[in-house]
């Protein structure tokens, strides 16, 4: 006793066909690439096979994407609207499909993608929505015009959630899209482009092509697109970067991060060891902005690395689909080979390391919870985003000091700060080169907030009235 | 009591110093934890032994001005045979009863193995002597109750006389102790959290109460809302984990009122089983206060053993 007994999501509420197309011009259509499977990371099994799309099926979707920037972008702002928020209200409507398709897809736990990405969705299309028929009002002038046609590729940690954050403001602005999902995980985006003709949506608006890393070069390079929007790794970023220099066309880079979450030895304890598990082990670490770097006051390193070790030691590892798990699968063979190798490269680097006494499942991408004392800072595994779940734990002994080692990584995209005392907070926040600063709090997304990095970590926000920016002409 | 903290309660002044260096609570974060706890789902076999083990745990009370002896007779009865038609049903850890109807209920429970709880201290609100609050103590101890249900002083927690409120728990703990019985009866501390108001005062007060050498550290009377709330439980299950690594004493917890539904009870015990883990899911240490709770309990048990929902009709309303 207390033993949970299995208590999984019943996967039957979702319809996986065998096969699925692109999805171009309000139609699905087949790929002239070879297709490939997209696979459940949890047991291996493929769930179904996806086409390719080629440089000339991009090329088609950006002429569809163009043909219909005209009628779409010259629509009252008011008339936008109502299309997204009646694709919000859709997602409402099918969020448990959508959650246990996404859990199927990418391998995060139920718990999370039913009450953390869902929801989110949604609300970044609400939010959105809103803008649309008040552009004027948003500090860009009285009628901001869109770009055009925006070239959208995204990543596999969020697969729906970057979608939603790419997708809502590039339409509310007017602006028409071509979006290229991670080949790890498309299948929640093309039951989007379902719900995009269940909306009504005018075909050519929402365009999406699945394919790998050339399908979404044909996407980036393409000559028509007038907006590049991107989130993904740092050298992939820097191939963008280099890719659209000199043609104008307007870019927003969502890059790396290595984060650091700093605790001082006045912060709530049990709350902050929560934190730390937020920030690390959403997600199975899978996230930009997780705080992978912890950076605790010397004098209570003891006390607070003890209470995260039992803390760590309750966590539930296993079957994404049961309503009771915490940590689900690593998305890819490929990822858990990259997280397996920056760990032991932490170990012979001579670190510490400890994962609580947990079972992986025998089939499937599985990484345990995985923590590293004695870390320093000239480590890889400090400096390094390992994208997984695990946590380097370095000291600090005086506030000017963690904020020292806290800005010292080439990235800049969060932060997380944790102190009963309020003046401390403002103190830190004015110091840390990060796009955001969490306090008391990590992890924590809002639409109406603004997210991006410093320095390798991208550049433009995404979300809130500066999200509007990277989609208007201004 | 020697515990390695003994000496914080020399003076007003040490004890105010080491309630005040507790690690701060932060709401946000304690509400959001409770949440996600409350949304384990709990099926089939598990449910079944979190029914029984809930049962187990119940504290049957009746605390009204309007108890005679013919309700709190009744209420025995079915403490110790919760459902007449089902012997494997368990029976419930303890009643709980004002100070005068003790010798009552000891004598309808006699041998069943049911305790005997019994509030005292000027229940629900404090507010009378200590020397009033020891001799309602007295007689429900000498009446027989295995359990005292005490309050704090809340007037003086909250005008920071915490040495007040310490010195009453440790007179109240005395009072407690009975001629040919090594133990005494049990205390169990109030803190009426609802009145406290904030979990930083949650967490000092029940630091407070475990100084001062009680047993138990119990929500609220049930005559304030809000009661047992899932973080203010949260954070005394903290209390009472980082009381017994610190000072090697383990203290039970009891939330009471407002706890209605299996659902509720079941929100209980995984907040238990993951804060403090298996060694409180024991009703030696862990026990919930209701009134009603106990037959939705039953309703649940039944309903898992059989596929189907009997009538409340069916379940008897002692």
């Amino acid at each position: 006793m207390f033993e949970y007994a299995p208590a999984p999501e019943s996967r039957d509420v979702v319809d996986i066909k065998p096969s699925y197309g692109l999805f171009i011009d309000g139609e699905f259509v087949d790929g002239a690439g070879t297709s490939f499977k997209t696979v459940n990371p949890a047991t291996e099994e493929a769930l179904a096979e996806v086409a390719a799309a080629s440089q000339a099926d991009v090329d088609r979707a950006v002429q569809a994407a163009r043909k219909a920037f005209g009628a779409w972008s010259a629509m009252p702002g008011s008339e936008r609207a109502k299309y997204l928020f009646r694709i919000a209200r859709i997602i409402q409507e099918r969020s448990r499909e959508l959650a246990v398709l996404e859990t199927l897809d990418n391998g995060k736990p139920i718990r999370e993608s039913r009450d953390v990405d869902l929801p989110l969705v949604a609300a970044h299309f609400f939010y959105y929505a809103g803008w649309a028929d008040k552009l004027g009002y948003a500090g860009y002038g009285p009628a901001p015009k869109p770009l055009g046609v925006a070239g959208q590729v995204i990543p596999w940690n969020f697969p729906l959630l970057m979608l939603a954050w790419k997708i809502a403001p590039a339409l509310a602005c007017g602006n028409t899209v071509v979006l290229k999902p991670a080949e790890t995980t498309p299948l929640t985006a093309l039951l989007f482009a379902e719900i995009c003709r269940q909306a009504d949506l005018p075909p050519g608006v929402v365009n999406i092509v699945t394919g790998a890393g050339e399908t979404g070069a044909a996407v980036v390079n393409h000559p028509d697109v007038n907006k590049v929007a991107f989130t993904g790794s740092t050298e992939v970023g820097r191939l963008i970067a280099r890719s659209v220099a000199g043609t104008g066309k307007k870019v927003t880079l969502e890059l790396g991060g290595k984060a650091a979450n700093v605790i001082f030895d006045d912060a709530a304890i049990d709350q902050a060891v929560e934190g730390i598990v937020d920030g690390i082990f959403f997600n199975q670490g899978h996230v930009c902005c997780a705080g992978s770097r912890l950076l605790v006051q010397e004098s209570i390193a003891e006390e607070l690395l003890e209470s995260l070790k039992r803390r760590l030691s309750r966590l539930r590892l296993g079957d994404p689909l049961d309503k009771n798990t915490d940590i689900g699968a690593i998305n890819s063979a490929e990822q858990l080979a990259r997280v397996r190798e920056l760990s032991d490269i932490g170990e012979a680097e001579g670190a510490e390391r400890w994962s609580p006494a947990c079972t992986l499942p025998e089939r499937g991408f599985w990484f345990p919870p995985t923590v590293f004392t004695g870390v320093a800072q000239s480590h890889r595994i400090a400096r390094d985003e390992v994208f997984g779940p695990v946590l380097a734990v370095l000291t600090f002994r005086t506030p000017a000091e963690a904020v020292e080692k806290a800005n010292n990584t080439p990235y800049g995209l969060s932060a997380g700060v944790w102190t009963e005392k309020g003046s401390r907070i403002l103190w830190m926040a004015d110091r840390l080169r990060a796009g955001v600063v969490w306090a008391n709090t990590f992890n924590k997304f809002d639409p109406a907030s603004p997210f991006g990095g410093y320095k390798e970590s991208g550049y433009g926000r995404e979300g809130g009235r500066h999200g509007l920016e990277a989609y208007l002409d201004v | 009591m020697t515990t390695p903290l003994a000496d914080v309660a020399a003076s007003g002044a040490t004890l105010r110093a080491f309630l005040h260096g507790l690690p701060g609570v932060d709401r946000v974060g304690a509400d959001q934890r409770a949440k996600m706890l409350g949304t384990r789902s709990i099926k089939t076999t598990a449910k079944a032994e979190a029914i029984d083990l809930a049962i187990r745990m119940v504290d049957l009370t009746t605390l009204e001005g309007a108890d005679t002896p013919g309700k709190v007779r009744a209420m025995c009865a079915k403490a110790a045979h919760p459902d007449p038609s089902d012997p494997s049903v368990p029976k419930v850890a303890a009643v709980c009863v004002y100070p005068d109807l003790v010798g009552l209920a000891v004598e309808a429970l006699g041998g069943s193995g049911v305790k005997v709880a019994s509030v005292a201290t000027a229940f629900p609100s404090g507010r009378s002597s200590l020397e009033v609050k020891v001799a309602d103590t007295a007689l429900a101890v000498a009446a027989g109750a295995d359990e005292i249900d005490m309050v704090i002083d809340r007037g003086a927690f909250l005008a920071g006389d915490y040495l007040k409120v310490y010195e009453e728990i440790a007179a109240i703990k005395a009072a407690c102790a009975r001629p040919g019985d090594e133990h005494g009866a049990h205390l169990k501390v109030i803190l009426e959290t609802g009145e406290l108001a904030t979990y930083d005062n949650v967490r000092r007060a029940s630091w407070l109460a475990m100084l001062a050498g009680g047993d138990f550290i119990k929500t609220s009377t049930g005559k304030v809302q809000p009661a047992a709330t899932l973080p203010v439980t949260l954070i005394m299950l903290e209390a009472v984990r980082d009381f017994l690594a610190a000072t090697g004493r383990k203290v039970g917890v009891k939330p009471a009122g407002g706890i209605r539904t299996t659902k509720d009870a079941i929100k209980m015990l995984v907040l238990v089983n993951e804060t403090v883990g298996e060694g409180w899911l024991d009703p030696d240490w862990f026990r919930l206060g209701a009134s009603t709770l106990l037959n939705d309990l039953l309703m649940q048990r039944q309903k898992l053993a059989t596929g189907r929902y009997a009538g409340p009709d069916y379940f008897t309303l002692d």
